[in-house]
């Protein structure tokens, strides 16, 4: 589904990923791991579309196709979605409304039909209620005073409303108290499926304990040093990255 | 970060749609102003002579004044012996008795601004008093209104019909030494809107007069002057275009309203004057007066703005509380783009007893656009337990714009309470960049954040105006992306 080949990225004139590599099949899911400031968070902002972040070299297929020629909502619109590390709080704009331009946005572009308040209406309740968002939180302004759990669960009902073929969780896990973990991981594990593919984008082994990978990798200084399956992550908890990064060296 | 500084500037250099210019022989005046200028529109008004003294009266007051430089604004000196003062399109009777003998033009440029003139438009509810630079050339539905006893037509039209009404109420909430610009509107004033609603009378429908500028080097100088009468209902709608062109012409409104007990005005404006050229270059200056006296206990005067264009934006819809009890309200949105400037808030009089005034002001400014908040709540020592809340807020988008905000606040009774409350806030990339991964286009997303910035203030608008303030919005903040 996802192709990722010898991907250069410079953000502000300094190279950022160098040579990056990711192979991810439909319906599998990929941890990435990796110390501070190795790329990670680049990375998730690269294959979302992100403005500033300028590709040197290599590139990026999605179902064969030339991502790296799409506009963000074009992405959004075949299936990319992007959970945000820390969601956007937007003043003003209902939340619900929100979800409303959001899903007919991503149906149009997909050639689909908009849907009709009322069945619009059925199925957002129906997905707070599967992702226990407070139904009050559709009535207010998007993310605004929201807690960093209610942020986060708003991330994931965003998410099983627009169905992405390929979801992008950006530290998802980060702010949470265990709770709130649980409720989130439960909601992405509702999510689920053999035509969708996830990328969990984390610091800490804490998120695979409930959202259990396919495979693990490590993101250090722009390039993964190391793929492996779940066990990989115990390992990194165990004994740090810096073991990686020092057989990398050698 | 800096491609993106680029779309966002884009995104704000819409084209202004109405620029437009109408080949209507005109009856112009040449340019000057003097006391034969006045007595010249004064004639051809053939006005009874207290009006002319009126006039005459508020001119040789403007000879003595000064232009006022307190404002946060920048402009070049107004000549005003530069601009003509009269402008009429010619016709051959006294005036059209029917739209059938408008000139075919005008109506055409009136379709253009999608302006429901024709009666079968205008049976949805809306009648029209559409003044064409200086002169109403039709008025709609005005015998329905006169089963129920309203009256509503053009200034000049009072004038003759309603002297008595005029003569207590015309200048008596703007007096003519009120302001250098309102003195001048007394002197020179062309024509405009009379609206009369008698005693317990729920007006059956909108008002609404669209003023357009259309003459070159004219300046145009209305008056409008609605009086509720005890326990009667008005809503009004003011919507303003003007052609494009590179000088920049002088608007200098007075809008007087009188309530009195337990009456209520509502009234709308949609301000789209020409803004000027993406350079700066020509664009109306816009120096209105307006102001509403609740003069009777329980009266209620709400004031709701959306202004987008003009190069130079000067007003501060104001309430004075006389009543007991008495209400004012003051809800506005105000658009600088391009090298817009706007100074404008409300002016809250608090005199009666119990009387309450909310403010609430959200200026956007984009590209170069300076925004200026301006408010003065004054609570008066009778007015005891008035209460004033205001709520000040500004969005700016993209770095090169301003946006200011001047309160201020006098308390005379310590019973008296008052609130001030003021945000600024900016579209972040962060925000943009969140929902076109959401699927949105950079447009609508730009769209959907200022009308939720704006939303208190369009919810205070009667339903197909706050429709049209959307489109108007959009259209404006619209631009070369997507």
């Amino acid at each position: 589904m996802l192709s990722i080949n010898n991907l250069h990225v410079e953000v502000e004139g300094k190279e950022i990923l160098k040579g990056l590599n990711l192979e991810v099949g439909t319906g599998e899911v990929h941890a990435i791991m990796g110390p501070n400031g190795s790329g990670k968070s680049t990375l998730s902002y690269v294959l979302a579309g992100r403005d500033g972040y300028e590709v040197t070299q290599g590139e990026i297929l999605f179902d064969g196709k030339n991502l790296l020629e799409m506009e963000p909502e074009e992405r959004a619109w075949a299936g990319i979605f992007l959970a945000l590390q820390y969601p956007v709080e937007l003043p003003g704009v209902n939340n619900m409304n929100f979800l409303r331009e959001s899903l007919n946005a991503v149906r149009k572009g997909r050639g689909e039909q908009e849907l009709d308040a009322v069945a619009f209406m059925k199925l957002v309740r129906e997905k707070a209620a599967s992702v226990k968002l407070d139904e009050k939180l559709l009535k207010r302004s998007v993310n605004a005073g929201f807690s960093g759990g209610e942020k986060k669960r708003n991330e994931i009902l965003q998410m099983a409303m627009l169905e992405p073929r390929l979801a992008i969780l950006d530290e998802t896990d980060s702010g949470l108290d265990i709770d709130a973990l649980r409720i989130v991981a439960e909601g992405v594990n509702l999510l689920r499926s053999a035509e969708r593919s996830i990328i969990m984008i984390t610091h800490y082994q804490r998120l695979l304990d409930y959202i259990e990978p396919d495979f693990v990798h490590v993101l250090a200084d722009g390039r993964i040093i190391r793929s492996g399956g779940k066990e990989l992550a115990l390992e990194l908890e165990d004994k740090g990255y810096a073991w990686v990064l020092e057989e990398n060296a050698a | 970060m800096s491609a993106k500084q680029d779309s966002v500037d884009d995104l704000v250099k819409a084209g202004y749609e109405h620029g437009f210019v109408s080949q209507v022989a005109s009856d112009t005046l040449p340019p000057g102003l003097n006391e034969d200028t006045i007595r010249f529109i004064s004639g051809k008004k053939k006005e009874p002579q207290w009006m002319l003294d009126y006039r005459l009266k508020a001119y040789r007051h403007w000879l003595e004044m000064n232009e006022p430089d307190w404002a946060h604004l920048r402009y070049d000196p107004i000549d005003f012996q530069e601009i003509s003062y009269f402008s009429a399109p010619k016709k051959a009777g006294d005036g059209p008795q029917s739209l059938d003998e408008v000139d075919p033009e005008l109506l055409a440029t009136y379709e253009k601004l999608g302006i429901p003139l024709e009666e079968q438009k205008a049976l949805a509810g809306v009648a029209v008093d559409a003044v064409f630079d200086s002169v109403s050339v039709a008025t709609t539905f005005r015998k329905q209104l006169a089963d129920v006893g309203v009256i509503f037509c053009s200034i000049s039209e009072a004038v003759h019909e309603y002297p008595e009404l005029i003569k207590e109420y015309l200048g008596s909430v703007v007096p003519h030494t009120d302001n250098y610009f309102a003195a001048l509107n007394a002197a020179v004033f062309s024509d405009g809107t009379f609206v009369y609603i008698p005693e317990g009378v729920r007006c059956p429908m909108e008002l609404s007069t669209y003023f357009r500028i259309n003459e070159a080097k004219t300046g145009q100088f209305e008056r409008t002057l609605i009086v509720a009468d005890k326990g009667s209902f008005v809503s009004y709608l003011e919507g303003c275009t003007a052609p494009m062109r590179d000088e920049n012409q002088l608007h200098a409104a007075v809008v007087e309203l009188v309530a009195l007990e337990d009456a209520k005005i509502k009234y709308s404006t949609v301000q789209n004057w020409y803004p000027g050229d993406e350079n700066g270059v020509g664009g109306i200056y816009n120096f209105v007066t307006k102001r509403g006296d609740c003069r009777g206990d329980r009266s209620h005067i709400s004031w709701t703005q959306v202004e987008t264009g003009s190069a130079i934006t000067w007003k501060y819809p104001s309430c004075i509380l006389r009543g007991d009890d008495s209400v004012g309200e003051f809800y506005s949105v105000a658009v600088t783009r391009g090298h817009q400037q706007a100074d404008t808030g409300t002016k809250m009089y608090h005199m009666g007893r119990n009387t309450r005034s909310t403010i609430v002001s959200k200026g956007i400014s984009a590209a170069h656009g300076q925004n200026a908040y301006r408010g003065l709540v004054r609570m008066g020592v009778k007015a005891e337990n008035a209460r004033n809340h205001t709520q000040c807020d500004s969005l700016l988008i993209g770095d090169q714009c301003g946006a200011h905000t001047f309160p201020y606040i006098e308390v005379r009774n310590p019973t008296a309470k008052v609130e001030h409350e003021a945000t600024t806030s900016k579209i972040s990339e962060d925000q943009l960049f969140y929902c076109r991964q959401r699927g949105l286009k950079e447009e609508d997303a730009v769209s959907m954040i200022v009308n939720g910035f704006c939303k208190e203030v369009f919810n205070e608008l009667p339903m197909e105006f706050a429709v049209e303030a959307r489109k108007l919005l959009n259209i404006t903040l619209e631009g070369a992306v997507g």
